[in-house]
């Protein structure tokens, strides 16, 4: 089934020159594993095709059961030279949140997600 | 009971709420009261403010919150420590002398000032000693904006701010000290770690981190379970409650609004993170992935676990320099077919400015109400009520941006229907200070400490 970022996670962004940084973190501790595993720099980097200029690392902190995603070339320069309203990346973190997963069924019902029955 | 040492975040930047210090310091006790100022363009709009008033160049913000918390700092033994300073913490120092006197408090008022920081009077020299300075981004050398610089300032680490203390300092102003520091160095200060001893030294700066931005860890912004989130008007700022052993709780004074919770601390730890297993200040080097948290009561939050390295050779250095002008204008159309409407109005005006032979580095549109946030991502748009249209020009051409300026306002007469929201007036054209992050050798930089006593 399709599980929205949104209904597991949540996320802060910010900015360090033309880069956004996203943390997204797992609403429930057992869900984080999923998100290790589902969430991929691949899969980020899909679900920003076309908004940004650079690549996109990922790191992972099992510890506050968090993701940390590098967005390179999101802000039009960065800083005080990016004409965007977003010009900091402070809601790249809910753009994020937006991305839907596809999760076995029986994963959805075993890890109680939300909309996932059972 | 195990010793604690309270430090207060009252402050996470310029412009941030006017009331934080005064609730922090009368909130409920505190041992020392912390006051962020800095971002990374602050210091050129600084360094601008002196060339035109000598006298000038440091927060100004910082002087009215002085007077807020005079009463805890002169007569409770509260101490202030805040990066204040900006490009000059001597003229900063002299202006909390004179508020002091005024307020009848000068004799219990001893100003430690951390300078050292700037290296604008040194850059020609540094370079010439093969100092490249070049752009931790794009590696490219100074040389290529050398003559459009407007500041260049180190950033510290803790242990000037340590000296101010020891030397009995209750008040402290630097100029570009790291963020963290200004919290890691009242724990440094009161338990006597060692300067190697990373863990704890680690430990500080995670303290600094999670309270830098103010009510950012304590539910201001915070997405998770954000309507639940108490009385935000009468937000409370967070604090930390340090201990020897380098764990620490965060907490905020009772009866203040908000929420401090393992969610909305973790939301502030990785906001502006980049690699977690190095967070790299001059003082340590902190791994982010050792951080634990655990819930220790109502609006507390247990840290712990923290591991640290030692630090690279190098500082940080933040370099601001002039890159040309912007200009943004806004027009807002209004159903039926607003987003047609903007768009249309948009070719119209890249027209017009391609006509006129105009060259700019970037024209930037966008419209709020519909994509501007979120881009594709927020997918279709059906029939909106309105958007607003919102175009930018950056270029190095000061006049073709003026002219820029002139081109949005006709199309209330002469573009597509239903337009309003011109109220604001032509746009301004705004010169553009960019920042450029280097690195160079510490042992090039020496902190200064100095005191004002009364």
């Amino acid at each position: 089934m399709k599980i929205r970022l949104l209904d597991i996670a949540h996320a802060r962004s910010g900015d360090k020159g033309d880069t956004a940084n996203v943390g997204v973190i797992a609403l429930e501790p057992q869900w984080y594993p999923l998100l290790e595993r589902e969430l991929t720099r691949e899969r980020v980097a899909r679900h920003f095709a076309g908004a940004i200029t650079g690549g996109v690392e990922r790191y992972e902190l099992p510890n506050l059961g968090a993701l940390n995603f590098l967005l390179h070339g999101a802000l039009g320069g960065g800083g005080t030279l990016s004409l965007k309203t977003d010009a900091q990346g402070k809601v790249f973190s809910t753009a994020l949140l937006r991305l839907e997963l596809d999760v076995p069924d029986a994963e959805a019902r075993h890890l109680r997600l939300p909309g996932a029955g059972g | 009971m195990t010793r604690v040492v309270r430090v207060a975040s009252g402050q996470g930047f310029w412009g941030d709420w006017l009331e934080a210090p005064r609730r922090q310091a009368d909130g409920g006790p505190i041992d020392y009261l912390m006051l962020d100022y800095l971002a990374e363009v602050t210091m050129s709009i600084l360094q601008k403010q002196k060339e035109r008033d000598p006298s000038l160049g440091y927060a100004r913000d910082f002087i009215g919150a002085m007077e807020s918390v005079f009463p805890a700092v002169a007569q409770r033994g509260v101490r202030v420590v805040a990066n204040a300073g900006g490009v000059n913490p001597a003229a900063c120092a002299t202006a909390v002398r004179q508020a002091a006197r005024t307020a009848g408090v000068s004799p219990n008022v001893r100003i430690g000032v951390v300078t050292g920081d700037d290296l604008l009077p040194r850059i020609d020299a540094l370079l010439d000693d093969g100092h490249a300075l070049a752009n931790m981004e794009t590696g490219e050398p100074l040389s290529t904006i050398r003559d459009r610089v407007l500041s260049a300032n180190a950033y510290l680490g803790a242990p000037p701010i340590v000296d101010a203390l020891r030397r009995g300092a209750n008040v402290v102003v630097t100029g570009r000290s790291t963020d963290t520091a200004l919290t890691m160095a009242p724990l440094l200060r009161e338990f006597g770690w060692r300067l190697d001893d990373w863990d704890k030294l680690a430990a500080g700066i995670v303290a600094g981190h999670i309270i830098e931005c103010g009510a950012q860890c304590s539910g201001g912004n915070c997405l998770y379970d954000w309507r639940t989130i108490p009385d935000l008007a009468n937000v409370g700022y967070p604090i930390v409650e340090g201990h020897e052993d380098g764990t620490f709780v965060i907490y905020k004074h009772p009866n203040t609004g908000g929420r401090i919770d393992v969610h909305s601390v973790t939301e502030q730890l990785v906001y502006e993170m980049g690699d977690p297993h190095s967070y790299i200040t001059p003082d340590v080097i902190a791994d982010f992935t050792t951080i634990r948290l655990e819930s220790a009561g109502p609006d507390r939050v247990r840290v712990f676990g923290i591991t640290g390295r030692a630090p690279t050779d190098k500082l940080k250095v933040s370099i601001a320099y002039r890159a040309g002008f912007k200009a943004l204008g806004t027009l807002v159309y209004a159903w039926p077919d607003a987003m047609d409407k903007a768009r249309l109005a948009d070719r119209v005006v890249r027209e017009r400015l391609d006509r006129l032979g105009l060259q700019f580095e970037t024209i930037h549109t966008e419209f709020l109400g519909a994509s501007a946030t979120h881009g594709a991502l927020a997918g279709a748009v059906g029939d909106v009520p309105e958007v607003q249209l919102r175009i930018g020009v950056r270029g190095p051409d000061r006049k073709a941006v003026e002219r820029f300026t002139r081109e949005i306002a006709p199309l209330v007469l002469n573009g597509p229907p239903s337009v309003t929201g011109f109220a604001g007036g032509r746009p301004k054209v705004e010169e553009v200070v960019a920042y450029w992050p280097a690195l160079i050798d510490k042992r090039v930089v020496t902190p200064v400490v100095t005191m004002d006593e009364p």
